[in-house]
């Protein structure tokens, strides 16, 4: 236990500026599997694999002399395709089936792309560098890396720009129809099947510009997919279905959270306590659950 | 009829039998030594487990095309099985198994990591095979009593306290403040252990301590107390992605740091990856090519990183040049014991003492090379933004003057 993180009140401030920032991209990941969640009822084990894919395109643009940070625009674009043809592929033959069956096809699906990415682009760790310097606050105290604030920035461009979308487009009213209630609207005359694949298809794409800003932020590497499969699961679970704001908030509070458990308990423990956090979680969810029923007895 | 049949069944299944055993081989078929590797050519370790088959096989080669190896009045040539481990510590042992008892190998070189090597030791130790390996430097491999195992390559704990040596010097042999951020793997804190020996031996104190996790991608937070602290050194080990990762973000949370030590920065590509952003990174390196060992195949390290980048098209990493020395060990010692027998050619292995372009080579009781030392570079760069590693020390291969304090990122 180090405690540090009170004792200078300057690195609690750097805690959570670099918890929300980095909450906020978590957010964004989370904020598709939310989507596919709700209206497919899949879970997509291999979310964070997808992350991974779409770092891999912003990475290889910056290979070839492009800035990478034109990886949101292209990577979205390129996954949205992708995420098409998994559907098309597996998904449309599991979506009606019970969510054990999905988990194992999504969780075969990890397993390939990450063999497929190690086959085709090596097993190096790899980053694109964006060269957006640094910002100092608080007398030079607290410092943050533009390529985290752009992140945080992109990101939260991307949800409000999607939220905007559902709320208007007809397809994104579609989509929320058919999470509603899939058979109902399909007797409305949706085509669910079309619903379904572009649902697909946006969460990849959110996938991309996450991986995308992965690969300016942080490195990439085609086995690191997990802990964003295992982040995002977790704010799903905490804000809950189709809950936007929720999935921001327990998105940064996550984030926050993670930093804090790195300076006290240390970096060893930082994804293991938010598996513990989850335990936690899922323990009183039930428990507020069964006093619920006693109400009802 | 029937009797016809049953005779053909009977006559293929007799050839069929022979046919296999003249094709599972054993330890010398005609004029060929096979030995038998498993090696990582999928998986998270493929690019290192490609760098060390391209090391070996260069040095088949090169052995073959000179002569081969003379044992008993005859010369020999090597050859290789091959499998590949995929990465997995329990992949890897079942292959050793097969090498040993389906494809009767008898000497075996080893895998790539030290993970890896863990898994195969107890496997070449059950059947009493002879194994030089190249890419296990973990000290617990040397702990355990294994007779049968040699590792041409310094082990783990040596890799960075000569960087504490080096501090302590610069600081008029007064003790410093060390900073650590080490990897959860058997490898990096393995490092850890060396430099904790270092910083006793010298009166020196650390003053952070931290563990970095498998699916490391930020160390921020380590990064911030170092800026707090204020340490006169910042030790990391975290194979590719640590090395990578320390350097982004120092570079971009201008972290000041007078000595930077650091592993893998050639398989990381340190200087190419980041340019002058790694530049005064210090490195543990097994080998460097401007090191002035020399013997009769490969002569020395500038010849064999020109022979290495013809044949392969890349630089060679100290993973290859190592890889290569295994072969040279297993020669020296397969003339001297003048035999093929398991233990003869083990008993030479034991008394082994020859140069090699890669180093020294001597195995202490453990089966470690107690001969060579780890050489530190120095990344530095030119304005035009072109970075090299030189040596900077043990002083004696010193190929440029250690750059120390590191200018703060204010005046860079």
């Amino acid at each position: 236990m180090d405690f540090m993180v009170f004792q200078y009140p300057m690195i609690s401030v750097q805690a959570c500026l670099d918890g929300i920032l980095l909450g906020i991209l978590f957010a964004l990941i989370a904020y598709g599997m939310a989507l596919q969640w709700g209206v497919m009822n899949i879970i997509n084990i291999a979310q964070g694999d997808l992350v991974i894919l779409g770092g891999y395109i912003a990475y290889f643009m910056y290979l070839y002399g492009i800035h990478p940070a034109w990886g949101v625009i292209v990577s979205p674009i390129i996954m949205y395709f992708v995420g098409i043809a998994i559907y098309k592929l597996v998904i449309n033959k599991v979506v009606d089936r019970d969510l054990f069956i999905s988990i194992l096809a999504t969780f075969g699906i990890s397993i390939l792309f990450m063999q497929l990415m190690n086959f085709a682009f090596g097993a190096d760790v790899v980053l694109a560098n964006s060269d957006y310097g640094t910002t100092m606050l608080f007398n030079n105290n607290v410092v943050l890396p533009n390529s985290k604030i752009f992140s945080a920035f992109i990101s939260i461009l991307f949800a409000i720009c999607l939220v905007i979308y559902m709320k208007k487009s007809k397809l994104g009213r579609a989509i929320r129809a058919t999470a509603q209630n899939a058979r109902a609207a399909k007797i409305l005359g949706v085509d669910t099947e079309k619903v379904y694949a572009a649902t697909f298809g946006i969460n990849a794409a959110l996938c991309g510009v996450a991986g995308a800003l992965i690969s300016i932020t942080f490195t990439i590497h085609p086995y690191m997919g997990l802990p964003y499969t295992i982040r995002s699961f977790m704010i799903v679970i905490i804000a809950g279905l189709g809950n936007l704001p929720g999935v921001a908030m327990s998105g940064m509070g996550l984030g926050v959270f993670e930093e804090f458990a790195d300076y006290i308990l240390g970096t060893e423990f930082r994804i293991g306590s938010v598996f513990l956090l989850l335990v936690l979680i899922l323990v009183y969810r039930r428990f507020k659950l069964s006093r619920k029923r006693e109400y009802l007895k | 009829m029937k009797i016809k049949n049953i005779l053909i069944t009977f006559v293929s299944a007799i050839a069929l039998l022979f046919s296999t055993s003249v094709v599972s081989f054993a330890k010398v078929v005609g004029d060929k030594i096979v030995l038998g590797a498993a090696i990582s050519l999928t998986g998270k370790y493929s690019s290192n487990g490609v760098h060390t088959q391209n090391g070996y096989n260069m040095a088949v080669d090169r052995i073959n095309s000179m002569g081969g190896i003379k044992v008993g009045g005859k010369t020999y040539k090597f050859d290789i099985i091959y499998y590949d481990d995929e990465s997995n510590p329990k992949r890897a042992a079942q292959l050793a198994e097969r090498l040993i008892s389906q494809d009767k190998v008898e000497f075996m070189l080893g895998p790539y990591s030290s993970g890896l090597t863990k898994a195969i030791a107890p496997v070449t130790e059950k059947y009493g095979v002879p194994m030089v390996e190249a890419n296990g430097a973990s000290r617990s491999l040397f702990t355990k009593g294994y007779k049968y195992l040699f590792a041409v390559l310094a082990p783990a704990n040596l890799y960075l306290d000569v960087a504490i040596d080096l501090a302590v010097e610069k600081n008029n042999g007064k003790g410093v403040t060390v900073a650590m951020a080490f990897e959860q793997d058997a490898f990096s804190q393995d490092v850890r252990l060396g430099v904790l020996d270092a910083i006793e031996r010298t009166g020196s104190k650390k003053v952070i301590d931290d563990k970095l996790p498998k699916e490391l991608n930020d160390m921020a937070a380590t990064l911030v107390k170092v800026k707090q602290m204020k340490p006169d050194v910042l030790v990391v080990s975290g194979h590719t992605k640590g090395a990578l990762t320390a350097i982004r973000q120092i570079s971009e949370m201008k972290v000041d740091v007078p000595m930077l030590a650091m592993t893998h920065c050639d398989a990381a590509k340190l200087s190419k990856q980041h340019g002058k952003n790694s530049q005064y990174a210090l490195c543990a390196s097994q080998w460097h090519k401007t090191l002035t060992y020399k013997d009769d195949f490969f002569k020395d390290g500038m010849t064999y990183d020109a022979d290495f980048t013809k044949e392969f098209g890349y630089a060679p990493p100290y993973q290859a040049a190592e890889s290569s020395a295994a072969l040279l060990v297993f020669k020296d010692a397969f003339e001297r014991a003048n035999s093929f027998d398991q233990k003869k050619v083990r008993d030479a292995l034991a008394a082994t003492n020859m140069q090699t372009f890669y180093g020294n080579i001597k195995f202490a009781p453990g089966g470690q090379n107690v001969d060579k030392p780890m050489v530190l570079f120095q990344v530095m760069c030119d304005d035009a933004g072109k970075c090299e590693n030189k040596v900077v020390a043990p002083t004696k291969w010193a190929s440029a003057k250690l750059i120390h304090p590191i200018p703060s990122w204010s005046k860079r």
